[in-house]
């Protein structure tokens, strides 16, 4: 069913409401990958300037959907403070987000929609991962049918079997998953990546790596991932940003980046070997 | 070598343990003395009277309600107290410490602040007997309002210290699938903080049923209305230390009942 | 051996240690009457005194004391410069117990018999003597705000009413004075000593109240007194004894005692009675 901007469907919606739990019509489902409706996702934009401690940010990028930007850089570059404020867990200095049509930086983080799976992962340590994944249900409706909202969620990301567990249980790719598919469960328009593979061993890393690829491209919004390795950014994303000292020193795909690093920064990091 | 090995398995150098002995002496000698030296032939009949059996009731039933009033009015102030952490110094720090103060205050001190303020001749005194015609010394409400000034600042800062002892980020990991500031407080900060609100609830009703000071300053001594059981033990010294250390006695086993029949990780002290 | 130096400095702590908690211990242990003080001038007031060794003497007196004895030990004080009174006041009875269970006392001063009675028994002290009467009186806070008028308002329940526990001398008086003018009180609490009832007068917390005739003409403009009298009929009586210690034969003790004795001799004479006198306490 295409929908245009500004209509609503049958069900009174306009696009871009946050579904109800159980509702098939939403454009985007997760249970039908390649669907026609997948067209209408927002795009990121991202103009801002924001400080954090001494160091002040500024950067300007846009992200389509299907076409995850990965934001590289050294440590203490700000790029988790610049995810943090796409997410609005800390305030902006200045200038703008924008999800689609619709300016975010003024609204509280839970009105904003925006997914976030945080480095540690940082589920609920008192709750199952069931009800981890159906917290964003939990939020809108019933602890019942929050649960079965979760359950589709829970079958595709392998953790069914994991479901009555608390996260002390989990290993590090387990605790990935569960993180991913809490956030997804929200059904968010944008998916931010804080260093997802660093606290995995290092050995579980390419395999859970490709496993994320998978999930990235299912979602098909916009992504946004942080990290400091090129093999993330190569596998994960399709054009990267590099971050310095706050400052955006480079940008574009990662083969041209590789042709032409720009600072002695990017010739290192593409040197280095990947985990 | 053995000697360096057996240094190093981490046991106490002597003198913190025979100093340590000592300091366990000074808290448990005492109470034993007090078993002791209890007149367990009489027990049974000092403790039946109707005024023991008033002051007990009343003890419980005052303690009760201030532990529930300051469960309601401390998790609050212990999430504020915590948030302040991103507050400028002088303003945080005058919140620390005006929690601080009934915590250090003897409670003869806070019996007086409270006349003052809600006694018959203070501001709000005159004008709750004015409008509703009541006064609040002398009320068993007065014991309650005394046990919760005194009591309330135990239970904050228990709470508080489990709450800066959990990870923050999961109220932002919250919020960021959609969960406003009240859902993120009842769904993922009370839950986080429950052992520690368990541990302050124990502190909070203990303290409450001891308090001595304020009550009998604030809402007097009488039998059945605001006689609790400290104060009755202090005026049994008066005439019959028999009854008075039956009634320590009792007070003491009340307080071992109170303190055994909560789990292990929820005593204050004890880690989850 | 690097084991050396973290052994010396512990076993260091620890003397340390020990040598501070014995120097403490003994510090709190040590009594007065090192007898290195100069012989005082005998007193001009009194003409059997005689002059006194030095010595600390602790008085335990019942709370409705406090002024008279405050004034009585500052005057012998000043008369016997080597001599230091120090007085605790408190409830009689609870003071009576604290003295049986060994609490450091050289002279003991009721307001009632009963809790007298109780150490003369446990064998603590002799010949008690009857020193000054008290008569209850009827008090209201400055102003009268409840317009009480007598005995009888006591048994108003509209009025906040304060009296002492039957358990101490004030409170047994006024049970005896109650019951005698079949008067059934209706009070809001029953306090242990006589200066909390009285301070809840005179913050204005009830509006009446039964204390001691000095307590009312202690707490001057902030309360009033209305007569009783029937309260004539249950005059508390006021004896004081020396507190007969364990040890004896060593010079402390029997300067202690010489001077606890003076001051008991000073009280029941002539100067001790007017000041007594002034402060309200009748004549036994």
């Amino acid at each position: 069913m295409s929908v245009e901007p500004g209509s609503t469907d049958a069900a009174g919606r306009r696009p871009g409401d946050p579904s109800r739990p159980g509702d098939p019509s939403r454009p985007g489902d997760p249970s039908r990958p390649g669907d026609p409706g997948r067209r209408d996702r927002p795009g990121l934009r991202v103009d801002l300037a924001l400080s954090y401690g001494a160091t002040r940010i500024a950067a300007a990028f846009d992200v389509q959907p299907g076409h995850p930007l990965a934001i590289i850089g050294p440590n203490g570059a700000g790029k988790s403070s610049l995810l943090a404020a796409i997410a609005g867990l800390v305030p902006l200095d200045a200038g703008e987000v924008s999800i689609g049509s619709r300016r975010v930086d003024a609204l509280p983080s839970e009105r904003r929609r925006v997914g976030m799976v945080f480095q540690d992962y940082v589920l609920f340590p008192h709750l199952t991962v069931r009800d981890n994944v159906a917290f964003a249900a939990r939020m809108r409706g019933s602890r019942a049918s929050a649960r079965a909202v979760a359950q589709p969620w829970l079958e595709r990301y392998d953790l069914v079997t994991l479901a009555d567990r608390l996260p002390s249980e989990l290993s590090g790719g387990q605790r990935q998953r569960a993180a991913l598919a809490r956030a997804l469960a929200a059904e968010p328009d944008v998916l931010l990546l804080d260093e997802p593979m660093s606290a995995l061993d290092v050995e579980v890393r390419a395999e859970m790596r490709d496993e994320l690829a998978t999930h990235v491209r299912d979602f098909g919004g916009a992504t946004v991932l942080v990290t400091h390795s090129p093999a993330d950014a190569a596998r994960l994303a399709d054009s990267v940003l590099v971050l310095e000292g706050g400052r955006v020193t480079q940008r574009g795909t990662l083969d041209a980046i590789r042709a032409d690093p720009a600072t002695p920064y990017v010739r290192r990091m593409l040197a280095a070997s990947d985990d | 070598m053995a000697r360096a090995a057996a240094r190093s398995t981490g046991r106490l150098a002597w003198p913190i343990t025979a100093i340590a002995v000592v300091a366990l002496a000074v808290l448990v000698l005492p109470l034993v003395a007090l078993v002791v030296r209890a007149p367990w032939a009489e027990l049974p009949e000092l403790l039946a009277s109707s005024a023991v059996l008033e002051a007990l009731v009343l003890s419980f039933t005052t303690a009760v309600l201030a532990t529930a009033i300051c469960l309601v009015l401390g998790i609050p102030l212990a999430a504020l107290i915590a948030h302040a952490e991103s507050w400028p110094a002088i303003p945080r720090r005058l919140l620390r410490a005006a929690v601080t103060v009934p915590l250090v205050l003897p409670p003869v001190v806070g019996g007086i602040a409270l006349l003052m303020l809600l006694g018959r001749r203070s501001l709000i005194g005159q004008w709750l007997d004015e409008t509703f015609g009541v006064t609040i010394p002398f009320t068993t409400g007065a014991v309650v309002i005394a046990q919760v000034f005194v009591a309330l600042p135990f239970l904050v800062f228990a709470v508080e210290g489990a709450l800066r002892s959990s990870d923050r980020r999961t109220e932002l990991a919250a919020a960021t699938i959609g969960a406003s500031r009240w859902q993120v407080f009842r769904h993922v900060t009370l839950p986080l903080v429950a052992p520690g609100v368990a541990a302050g609830g124990v502190l909070c009703f203990t303290r409450a049923l001891g308090e001595f000071g304020a009550t009998i300053t604030f809402a007097g001594s009488l039998p059945g209305t605001t006689r609790t059981l400290p104060i009755a033990s202090y005026l049994a010294m008066q005439t019959d230390p028999d009854e008075a250390v039956a009634l320590a006695l009792l007070l003491l086993a009340v307080s071992v009942v109170v303190l055994l029949t909560l789990r292990d990780r929820w005593l204050p002290g004890a880690t989850a | 051996m690097t084991r050396t130096p973290r052994t010396a400095s512990t076993l260091g702590a620890a003397v340390l240690l020990a040598f501070a908690l014995a120097g403490s211990l003994s510090a709190c242990a040590s009594t007065g009457g090192t007898g290195d003080e100069d012989p005082n001038a005998p007193a001009a007031t009194e003409p059997t005194m005689t002059t006194l060794e030095a010595a600390e003497v602790t008085v335990l007196a019942a709370a409705s004391l406090t002024e008279a004895f405050d004034d009585l030990a500052t005057q012998f004080e000043a008369a016997n410069p080597s001599v230091e009174i120090t007085v605790s006041y408190g409830g009689s009875g609870a003071l009576a117990t604290q003295i049986i269970e060994g609490a450091p006392a050289d002279v003991f001063a009721s307001a009632a018999e009963p809790p007298m009675q109780q150490v003369v028994d446990a064998g603590l002290a002799t010949d008690p003597q009857v020193f000054a009467t008290n008569t209850l009186e009827l008090v209201v806070p400055a102003g009268n705000p409840a317009g009480v008028t007598g005995l009888d308002d006591l048994a108003n329940p509209d009025l906040r009413i304060a009296l002492c526990d039957e358990s101490v001398p004030c409170g047994a008086a006024s049970a005896k004075l109650l019951a005698n003018e079949g008067v059934t009180a209706a009070p809001d609490t029953l306090e242990s000593d006589v200066k909390a009832v009285l301070t809840k007068v005179s913050l204005g917390e009830v509006d009446a109240a039964l204390v001691y005739r000095t307590d009312v003409q202690s707490a001057g403009d902030q309360v009033e007194g209305i007569e009783v009298p029937a309260a004539a009929d249950v005059v508390n009586r006021y004896p004081i004894a020396a507190i007969t210690g364990a040890d004896s034969g060593n010079d402390a003790s029997d300067a202690q005692g010489a001077a606890a004795a003076a001051f008991i001799a000073f009280i029941a004479g002539d100067a001790g009675r007017e000041t007594l006198d002034s402060y309200g306490f009748g004549t036994p």
